[in-house]
């Protein structure tokens, strides 16, 4: 049964979030943040890329052509030549973006989304459950990333299930202790305790009213996540530790190609230009999100 | 030179390679002085070579240490041409039917402390190695079960008794863990003290080891070898990363790697340098190979295991994956250059090694699907290092989707792969190794038996324990080589146990000033670095 | 103030506790020991009775309990036991490392500082102007490009430019001597590293000083700075700058700290015997004694270094004090 008051407290906490109608938001980003619009045209392409791989590339990624081994790019059938195995380098670009975008996003919404379901859970409780939690967070937070991600995957062994569970697991406290502080002060925001006051579940009050309102603070780290978790993935294979061949992955191609760097550098610096472009893409555009969602860069 | 040696140094590869001569570089005098920076791809666990079997301890800490025996390091291709280090003339031959043997021990040898070196010394550290009191580890043990006893009657006298002739002994005693320790330092300061300590007779002194850095020797100047060391010393660079090693070499940091590179590099240094790069290979001691895990029931059917081995192009790997691995030779069980090895005729007679790929390829495919197991799923297990085993891996499963297998890989470090090989067999398809230092044959070919502790294939295969042991009691060569081939043909052929891939190939492109150093099947062998000299 | 520190360094305990537990119990998850690595290390036959022996010495077949409670106590009677690998104590083995990690970290946070307070400066001033766009794209750039792949590309240009010019390859040195034994030789193994990862970690203190200067930019007293007609570099300098670095030293501060034990992957390239290094080896050996300790000693940099910090603001802060 919904109760007139109730709709009332609802209509209200609409006001609170929606304070500017996303299409707007949008508009804002292409005029004020050309660098942003640059970062999202860069994603685009990517997925797009990505989404399209087996039109895109022209060769099977894990077809061996051993009478074709390090061709130099400009070779009439591998525009950007071939790998040690004899594989089509472009080929294996265009389906790594598969795997990038996967480790990518995968990590930084679950990550992301974890946190937040602790970091609200966490202020809206309070007391003990807080206190204890934090404390646990506070353990996280005290690692390296790298630190955390590389024993995690140690523990784990090396693959591509167990890279991204290493990765996501130090995300989490991060995105926890940003969401949590900004819960805090909504917490005391007089609705919220109008909301109690009317006895709704607290399943209810989270859902509704505190989590739209840590909307801000969840996207500008889930934009910060996607490119560190991409990186963080190269890291790993370059340690040996992450995605195995005969997957097609930047990070796995570009390790494979460091061993070879000296006589066929190309072959590394294919797979460095794609992760830096696709890790710069993201962080502009999640540069871009960060001033336009933090109130405090907003104005300006 | 013996009969047994063959030759493989300084093969022509490719064109523009300046290789090694060995004739004029023979003739040349050694130059004395110059340090010697070499860099080493392994880590030093510690120092004591007993317990140790890791070429990152081997590379850094042999020169500092003598043995009684070794192989000749101007004939270092010979697995049967062992010299003298600490005794004096030839190595002595069995008596009493092969199962006594006197060592007359030299009267000139320190140890870097200045204590003179005895037939006791010696006796203490084969003691510690062949029968070690309960509490302290021997990693080698196994290779001396025939041993009775050890004695020193007299400080140039030592006499060694075996409870039965066996031509794997020498070789054995010849291997290059086998340090001769100071007797005095084992009783006074324990068995454990030469992990962290160091006092040998070996060509160099000790000076430091910076951990994970380097280790430092310099020339010790009572070498029993008079004139020798010629190095006034030597550095070794730990560098995990084979590109750094590749780039140390070509930024002279250092002058040469003692394990081996990829052909790849090889290529791309010499390109670079020129002249400045001389180029030594040879077959190596290793081999790697695909065993199926016999507990799974997908492997049980020899005829899935056939399929696996069938699948596998080796006359085409050894053409293309010889480019980029650190591996070449096709061949059986036993060492490719052994008289003990198959022949070429003998090879492609057995399943997988045939030149026909299109039929052997269709062959496979017909036993998986008699076997119901066409287009099967299954996981490989390797290990984490990159050369040769990833480079390998990647290459099998490559072989194995041609035949419609879906193979995915799971690569492991070396602690939890081992894990996975000894205790938790919790693997489908897993690499496997066979890798070791003095070439013997008889000794090596153990590894298949599924008796033997490093099988990891999870079966027992008696028909071929009882071809081992009738192979154990045979003297005759040529008997043996008959026994091995059948040997051969049941492990590899009909029950499949293994697919063998590739023999390793060493290759060691190195600064061309460095001279003396000769190129060894093994890269555990020839390492004392007494007869290395830098022309500069 | 003496009550907020105190406050802090007991919040630090648990921390540090659980930071231990977490380390213990993660690494003894993996299957296998150091003691099969080392005694099978090239494929040998690995005696079982070797590998109980080696077990026994190293105290690994005790319960984990009583292994847990003998790292937590090696805390309180100064002795933090020997490498598992090496058998050295583990105090050699990271002060060894320490020395150059502590080098690198100070090197490359002066790299990022050269680099980065200026750039913001130059975006805030010239804010959503092409410049500012210039200066964040080649700071972001910074980020994404992996340090381990600039460094691949540093030494491989050094060798062919160097070839190019002397006739011979030149490379950095691949081992360390200390700065006052060698001074050449250890700045000219330190300085690509040292610029490679300064670069990287400018990014982040670009943006927070862009930010930060805005900040301070419209803040009243600069305004009327300005209108009193002040000049503009003087304002920047004297007024702006001063205010707005606070925030810019806590984050510079907080990647110094990263600093000494996250390179673990451009250690690799440069072959740096660092912290990183280290890391990496020990947990691949499975050497649980050096790796625990080693985590420990990161932890407690980072701990000390967000203490410090917060301390700090705390101080120049009294609001932060209460609450």
């Amino acid at each position: 049964m919904v109760t007139p008051s109730e709709i009332q407290v609802e209509a209200e906490f609409e006001e609170v979030a929606a304070k500017k109608p996303w299409g707007q938001v949008c508009k804002d980003l292409m005029r004020k943040q050309p660098l942003g619009t640059f970062g999202l045209a860069i994603v685009l392409v990517m997925i797009v890329t990505a989404i399209f791989a087996d039109y895109i590339a022209p060769h099977d990624p894990i077809q061996e052509d051993f009478s074709a081994m390090f061709a130099e790019p400009g070779h009439e059938s591998y525009p950007l030549g071939t790998d040690e195995f004899g594989r089509d380098i472009l080929s294996r670009l265009v389906h790594g973006s598969r795997t990038a975008l996967m480790v990518g996003f995968i990590c930084a919404i679950v990550g992301a989304t974890l946190g937040m379901v602790i970091g609200v859970a966490s202020a809206f409780f309070g007391g003990l459950f807080d206190l204890l939690l934090q404390r646990v967070l506070d353990v996280f937070m005290a690692f390296p990333l790298i630190i955390l991600a590389l024993a995690v995957v140690a523990t784990l062994g090396p693959g591509i299930q167990n890279v991204m569970i290493a990765i996501i697991i130090p995300f989490v406290p991060q995105c926890a202790r940003v969401v949590r502080s900004n819960a805090l002060a909504i917490r005391e925001i007089p609705y919220v305790d109008a909301a109690r006051a009317l006895g709704f579940s607290n399943s209810r009050i989270i859902l509704r009213h505190m989590v739209p309102n840590v909307m801000a603070p969840y996207l500008i780290m889930l934009t910060t996540f996607l490119g560190q978790a991409i990186l963080l993935e190269a890291s790993l294979s370059f340690l040996g530790l992450g995605v195995q061949d005969p997957i097609p992955a930047w990070g796995l191609m570009l390790t494979n190609a460091s061993e070879f760097f000296e006589g066929s550098p190309w072959l590394a610096i294919y797979p460095g230009v794609a992760i830096s472009l696709s890790v710069f893409g993201f962080n502009l555009f999640g540069d871009a999100v960060r001033d336009t969602l933090d109130p405090k860069l907003r104005s300006r | 030179m013996s009969k047994y040696a063959r030759f493989a140094l300084a093969l022509a590869v490719g064109a523009g390679l300046s290789l090694a001569s060995t004739g004029p570089a023979d003739a040349e005098t050694p130059k004395r002085g110059g340090v010697l920076n070499f860099v080493v791809g392994s880590k030093i666990p510690s120092y004591d070579g007993h317990i140790e079997g890791t070429f990152g301890m081997i590379h850094p800490i042999r020169p500092f240490y003598s043995s009684l025996i070794r192989i000749n390091p101007q004939n270092p291709q010979s697995s049967t041409d062992f010299h003298c280090d600490l005794c004096v003339g030839e190595v002595p031959k069995g008596e009493e039917g092969g199962t006594l043997f006197k060592f007359k021990i030299r009267d000139d040898v320190k140890f870097h402390d200045g204590t003179p070196l005895t037939a006791a010394d010696i006796k203490a550290t084969l003691d510690k190695i062949v029968f070690p009191p309960k509490g302290v580890p021997s990693a080698r043990k196994a290779f001396f079960k025939a041993v009775e006893s050890i004695e020193a009657p007299s400080p140039t006298d030592l006499v060694i008794k075996l409870k039965f002739a066996t031509g794997s002994f020498i070789p054995a005693l010849a291997m290059p863990f086998n340090f001769v320790y100071s007797k005095k330092d084992l009783d006074e300061h324990g068995y454990s003290w030469h992990r962290t300590n160091i006092n040998g007779s070996g060509a160099f002194k000790f000076k430091e080891h910076v951990k994970g850095s380097h280790v430092s020797g310099v020339r010790y100047e009572d070498y029993h070898f008079k004139g020798q060391p010629y190095l006034d010393g030597f550095k070794a660079i730990s560098a995990p990363k084979l590109a750094v090693r590749v780039q140390a070499i070509r930024g002279d940091r250092a002058a040469i790697e003692f394990r081996g590179f990829p052909p790849k590099q090889r290529d791309d240094l010499v390109k670079a340098l020129g002249d400045d790069i001389t180029v030594q290979e040879s077959d190596w001691n290793c081999v790697l190979m695909a065993t199926p895990n016999q507990e799974r029931a997908n492997f049980q059917d020899p005829r899935v295991r056939q399929a696996l081995t069938l699948a596998i192009d080796r006359w085409g790997g050894s053409q293309h994956l010889s480019r980029i691995a650190i591996v070449k030779t096709v061949g059986g069980v036993v060492f490719p250059n052994h008289p003990l090895a198959a022949t070429k005729a003998e090879l492609v007679a057995l399943n997988g090694y045939g030149t026909d790929l299109k039929a052997s390829r269709a062959k496979a495919k017909e036993l998986l699907a008699a076997a119901g197991k066409s287009g099967m799923e299954f996981e490989f297990n390797n290990r984490g290092v990159d050369q040769p085993y990833k480079v390998v891996g990647t290459w099998l499963i490559g072989q194995w989707r041609q035949v419609g297998l879906k193979v995915k890989q799971r690569v492991q470090p070396s602690p939890p792969f081992y894990a996975t090989l000894r205790k938790k067999k919790d693997f489908d398809v897993s690499i496997d190794f066979n890798c070791q230092s003095i070439i013997n044959p008889i000794a090596d070919i153990s590894k298949f038996l599924g008796s033997a502790g490093n099988n990891y294939g999870n079966y027992l295969d008696q028909e071929l324990e009882d071809l081992y042991n009738t192979l154990l009691q045979t003297g005759d060569e040529k008997k043996q080589r008959e026994i091995i081939r059948v040997f051969e043909k049941r492990a590899l052929s009909d029950q499949a146990h293994a697919a063998i891939t590739l023999w390793w190939y060493k290759i060691n492109p190195h600064r061309s000033y460095v001279k003396g150093w000769k190129i060894a099947p093994s890269h555990y062998l020839n390492q004392h670095l007494d007869q290395v000299w830098i022309d500069k | 103030m003496g009550k907020y520190i105190l406050k802090r360094m007991l919040l630090m305990v648990p921390t540090l506790f659980g930071a231990a537990v977490l380390i213990f119990f993660l690494l003894r998850l993996v299957p296998g020991d150091v003691c099969e690595v080392r005694l099978a290390g090239a494929g040998l036959y690995a005696d079982p009775e070797a590998i109980a022996i080696c077990r026994e010495n190293l105290g690994l077949n005790k319960p984990l309990m009583a292994q847990f409670f003998d790292f937590v106590w090696g805390y309180f009677i100064f002795d933090l036991g020997v490498s598992m690998w090496t058998g050295a104590s583990v105090v050699h083995e990271i002060e060894i490392r320490f020395q150059l990690s502590l080098q690198v970290a100070i090197m490359a946070t002066f790299v990022a500082t050269v680099i980065s307070i200026p750039l913001g400066i130059i975006s805030a001033v010239n804010q959503n102007t092409w410049l500012d766009y210039c200066v964040r794209g080649f700071a972001i750039a910074g980020i994404a490009i992996p340090s381990f792949w600039l460094g691949l590309i540093i030494i491989l240009g050094l060798l062919i430019i160097t070839q190019a010019i002397t006739g011979s390859p030149w490379m950095p040195p691949i081992d360390y001597k200390p700065i006052w034994e060698d001074p050449v030789y250890n700045l000219s193994q330190l300085i690509w590293p040292a610029v490679a990862t300064g670069y990287r970690y400018s990014a982040v203190a670009v943006r927070m000083t862009r930010s930060a200067m805005l900040e301070v930019l419209r803040e009243d007293y600069v305004r009327t700075a300005r209108a009193k007609g002040m000049i503009e570099k003087v304002v920047i300098n004297r007024h702006a700058l001063k205010n707005a670095l606070l925030p810019v030293v806590t984050i510079l501060a907080l990647e110094f700290a990263f600093l000494m034990g996250g390179l673990v992957v451009t250690e690799q390239v440069f072959n740096l015997n660092g912290l990183g290094k280290l890391f990496v080896d020990a947990v691949g050996n499975q050497d649980f004694n050096l790796t625990q300790n080693l985590v420990m000693l990161v932890v407690l940099i980072f701990v000390l270094t967000n203490l410090v910090t917060d301390v700090a603001y705390a101080w120049l802060d009294p609001r932060i004090r209460y609450s």
